[in-house]
């Protein structure tokens, strides 16, 4: 237990952000199944209005937040290190400041959810209730009294603070400790994408938080940066949001494309298809992800210049995009293809991010927008994209990495049952939102009339829904039904190319026994040009020196909620308090002596 | 074959019957008319690109299905000529995207031509306030328009962000506290058609609704020297006569303008409540049923409603009724 707590392990570290997130992904799943029940039919089985603008928001910022990205981050721990040949990471005790943060931020921010009596609320639950993008002037204190925004921005601040920590090591890893001759060129595809990821979350996320501290102001102290009744202005926040969140969604799917690029190879038993051409591409789409922003906001009324400028630059993101999903088929074109439930759900990945793609043509434009934003279509747009893309392309990844991540096998019999009940569900549940939407039905409603026409359209949706709950608990039933087993899984079970693959599964704490030399892109592949690598010696030749662990990351993150806390009740001892242990952490932190 | 693709749609939606009220896909005024030729004409290219992708991707899975027996795959690592030819198809189908999009853009801008009927909308958790400057009257929540005619709507809020979107005659448009947006637009047929609010406003987004009736020139006169003359007064020693009474010394005056008994302006404009088919931002027909409800307890039909539960019963409350409807 000790162990786990002040582990700096890159790998223990990568399985508690796993678990950590997969359990908010339950219950992020949770809140989507109750607003789909509750849309089943016009007039819903009595969640009331306040409770359910509580569970949308939620479900957005905890599938965003706490289950997409850190899913996205438990692989980076896991797999990023093994797959460069280093050791761990660059700042193995920022890695698990930044995991602690992040778990600290996540139950803080549900702990609304309890927190009602509290603040003499008068029920129960004060979650955040002003959707996960709190457009102003809606989250000033004139129009949400409560402590619900105060929940969502404090929380927001956290968990930032956790990707950010993360977002430095990890460029300073993949930049720095790579193996000899792993040029950056010979990098795998899912290391390259998590680098152009952490790029842009150093710099997304200072405008989230810049955002955030001028609400808090807003909030806390009385100024009026978003209120127009006192000089400010609303739409800046809609700016300042977009500019993060445009990025974020591309922080939230280049990871699971970096998957796909690396599950599709291996399944069909050649290199991946216009190596260059994907990385390039992954870096033109992060490039061009900041230049977009205002396509959320064609309906504000920016004028037709600023219109056509955004349209057009969000029109011009479907080429590099177009151009990664050619080089998967190109990859699948030709190969032998083995369909294990990893490259089931990277197939998958593809057939479904298209649709959503191509949605997302239909409102780069911005005159069709100005009747599809703030409907289901759009709902259904982001699910193509952010389920089908991000989710399936991150299934792949468990199911590809989970033997050397665990030293298990997963049933691939269960698998398949998982994949096939998944992609049911998920069109059952996604594709009649753009039907919804197109017949009127905005998003963000709790109830509808139902001469609408979209009542069959949404049984269907929450049918799907539940079939997509029901395939979720047969992953986990795969995951836990591991556990009981012995650990069987060879080190390269599925006859992979890179470097994680030339270890045992799981690997030994120190990684490799001897840093490998690398001379080319496939290192453990017989291709034309060269051979597979030597294999490593079975023990390593010299003694390995690997750090033990620290309490200071976990007691410094550990000031932060209580510095929230003290905010959310007004109280500045605590809040000093909070300040006091993080700066006494950081202080420690920086004097721990080198060996415990 | 763009056009099968888009009848398939349109056949699809017809399936779930009709007559949808607040669909996109009804356009029955020029600027909503406008956006969905647009639409349709990106869906079609987005439904050809979806063949041809899907299409190569199931082929691949199924042709390269791994057997025993056949030999190791080619080591291919990409193909120049390729990768250049599927830059360009993208980029090229793109320009027959963006080219109508930016045209349609500068052509939907919210520019009314002289002469067009001015309308002012105001939104408020959770109703809508509609000021015509130019016949000096207002109403709420049921707009009426006279058909094919210029419409010039500026909008504002008077509290936190809404949006004003009627999807049969126009796209939507945001209303915000400190800005004046446009939306303009020239509806073609006679009827009515729904909308509602569809940027997220709070408690009661979801019962943010609104109607508009479009009629001809002569009823829409008709109507607007309705709204123009002053409230009924009722009978003296009527039940309506006794609502009056009540109304005056109740709460109903410090947010509600009756012309004659009270100004304030928190609340809908009541000189012909009575007239309106429905209730609480459209969101209730305007019975009597309805309406004690309503009055008796707003928040209890209405979440977050700013209107208080009224302390009125059994005749006062009656009496109150009957004075509102006969407000005509």
């Amino acid at each position: 237990m000790k162990s786990w707590l002040t582990t700096t392990d890159h790998k223990r570290i990568g399985l508690l952000y796993f678990w950590t997130a997969f359990a908010f992904f339950l219950v992020g799943g949770l809140e989507a199944l109750i607003i789909r029940a509750q849309l089943a039919s016009p007039s819903g089985i009595g969640v009331r209005a306040e409770t359910f603008n509580q569970l949308f928001t939620m479900h957005g910022t905890t599938m965003v937040f706490l289950a997409l990205m850190p899913l996205s981050a438990a692989f980076f721990n896991f797999i990023i290190p093994l797959q460069i040949g280093a050791r761990d990471v660059a700042f193995p005790r920022l890695n698990a400041f930044s995991y602690w943060v992040f778990l600290l931020g996540g139950l803080f921010l549900n702990a609304s959810f309890v927190a009602g009596p509290l603040f003499g609320a008068g029920r129960l639950s004060v979650a955040p209730d002003a959707g996960w993008f709190g457009y102003a002037n809606l989250t000033s204190r004139q129009f949400s009294p409560g402590p619900n925004v105060d929940f969502w921005l404090l929380g927001l601040q956290i968990l930032g603070i956790a990707s950010l920590a993360a977002g430095f090591n990890f460029v300073v890893t993949i930049l720095n400790m790579r193996a000899p001759g792993m040029r950056m060129l010979r990098l795998p595809p899912f290391a390259w994408m998590t680098l152009i990821t952490q790029f842009l979350v150093i710099t997304a996320f200072p405008v989230i938080t810049v955002a955030l501290v001028l609400l808090m102001f807003d909030r806390l102290f009385g100024t009026h940066f978003f209120l127009p009744s006192g000089g400010g202005d609303p739409v800046l926040w809609q700016h300042l949001f977009w500019m993060f969140g445009h990025p974020e969604v591309y922080i939230l799917i280049l990871p699971a494309m970096g998957i796909v690029s690396e599950v599709l190879p291996t399944f069909s038993r050649k290199p991946l298809f216009g190596y260059t051409v994907v990385v390039y591409s992954g870096v033109v789409i992060a490039f061009l992800g900041w230049g977009v922003w205002a396509h959320h906001m064609f309906a504000s009324g920016l004028g037709p210049i600023a219109d056509s400028v955004f349209a057009g630059a969000t029109m011009l993101i479907a080429i590099p995009t177009g151009v990664k999903i050619f080089n998967w088929i190109g990859t699948l074109w030709g190969g032998q293809i083995r369909f294990t439930t990893s490259l089931l759900f990277a197939v998958g990945f593809i057939a479904m991010f298209i649709i959503g793609g191509l949605s997302g043509v239909t409102h780069a434009s911005a005159p069709t927008d100005l009747q599809q934003t703030d409907t289901y279509y759009v709902v259904a747009h982001i699910h193509y994209v952010l389920f089908g893309g991000t989710i399936l392309g991150l299934f792949a990844g468990m199911y590809y990495w989970w033997p050397k991540m665990t030293g298990r096998l997963l049933s691939e019999r269960l698998g398949k049952v998982h994949f096939w009940l998944t992609m049911i569900g998920m069109n059952l549940a996604f594709f009649p939102m753009h039907l919804s939407g197109l017949l009127g039905m905005p998003r963000r409603i709790y109830t509808y009339s139902p001469e609408l026409g979209v009542a069959g359209f949404n049984l269907v949706s929450t049918i799907g829904a539940f079939l997509v709950g029901i395939a979720s608990l047969v992953f986990l039933w795969n995951m836990l039904r591991t556990h009981r087993e012995p650990v069987t899984a060879p080190a390269n079970p599925w006859n992979a190319a890179t470097l994680e693959w030339a270890i045992p599964s799981p690997p030994p704490v120190y990684n490799f026994t001897v840093i490998p030399t690398v001379t080319n892109r496939l290192p453990l592949w017989q291709t034309e040009r060269h051979g597979p690598m030597a294999p490593l010696p079975e023990r390593p030749p010299t003694p390995i020196h690997v750090p033990g662990g620290s309490w200071w990351p976990m007691i410094t993150a550990a000031g932060l909620p209580i510095m929230a806390i003290g905010a959310l009740g007004r109280f500045l001892p605590v809040v000093f308090a909070g300040l006091l242990i993080l700066i006494v952490g950081i202080y420690r932190w920086a004097f721990e002596p080198f060996e415990m | 074959m763009p056009l099968v693709l888009v009848a398939a749609l349109l056949l699809l939606t017809a399936c779930g019957g009709g007559p949808f009220p607040q669909s996109v896909l009804h356009a029955e005024a020029d600027f909503s008319r406008e956006l969905d030729g647009l639409f349709k004409n990106i869906f079609a290219w987005a439904v050809g690109v979806f063949l041809v992708v899907e299409t190569l991707l199931l082929v691949a899975i199924a042709r390269f299905r791994a057997r025993p027996g056949r030999p190791e795959p080619k080591p291919v690592h990409g193909h120049t000529i390729l990768e250049i030819g599927w830059t360009l198809a993208p980029a090229l189908i793109l320009v027959f995207i963006a080219v109508p999009t930016m045209r349609t853009i500068f052509s939907s801008a919210g520019h009314a031509p002289e002469g067009a009927l001015r309308v002012e909308v105001i939104g408020h958790q959770w109703w809508w306030e509609y000021r015509y400057p130019t016949l000096g009257i207002s109403t709420s929540n049921e707009l009426h328009l006279p058909v094919e005619t210029h419409i010039a709507v500026e909008m504002t809020s008077a509290d936190v962000i809404h949006s004003f979107w009627i999807p049969r005659l126009a796209g939507k448009r945001d209303l915000i506290q400190g800005r004046t947006t446009r939306i303009a637009f020239r509806p073609d047929s006679t009827g009515e058609y729904w909308g509602q609010c569809a940027e997220f406003c709070g408690a009661s987004h979801a019962n943010m609704r609104l109607r508009v009736v479009v009629e001809s020139d002569s009823l829409f006169q008709r109507w607007v020297d309705h709204q123009r003359a002053a409230p009924v007064v009722p009978a003296e020693g009527s039940a309506e006569a006794r609502g009056q009474q009540i109304f005056r010394r109740s709460a109903c005056i410090g947010c509600h303008t009756i012309t004659g008994i009270s100004t304030a302006k928190v609340g809908p404009d009541l000189n012909h409540v009575g007239g309106r088919a429905t209730l609480a931002g459209a969101l209730f027909p305007n019975t009597t049923e309805m309406l004690r409800r309503w009055i008796s307890n707003a928040p209890a039909v209405k979440p977050g409603a700013l209107m208080p539960p009224q302390n009125l019963q059994g005749a006062d409350l009656d009496a109150v009724v009957a004075y509102l409807q006969s407000l005509k």
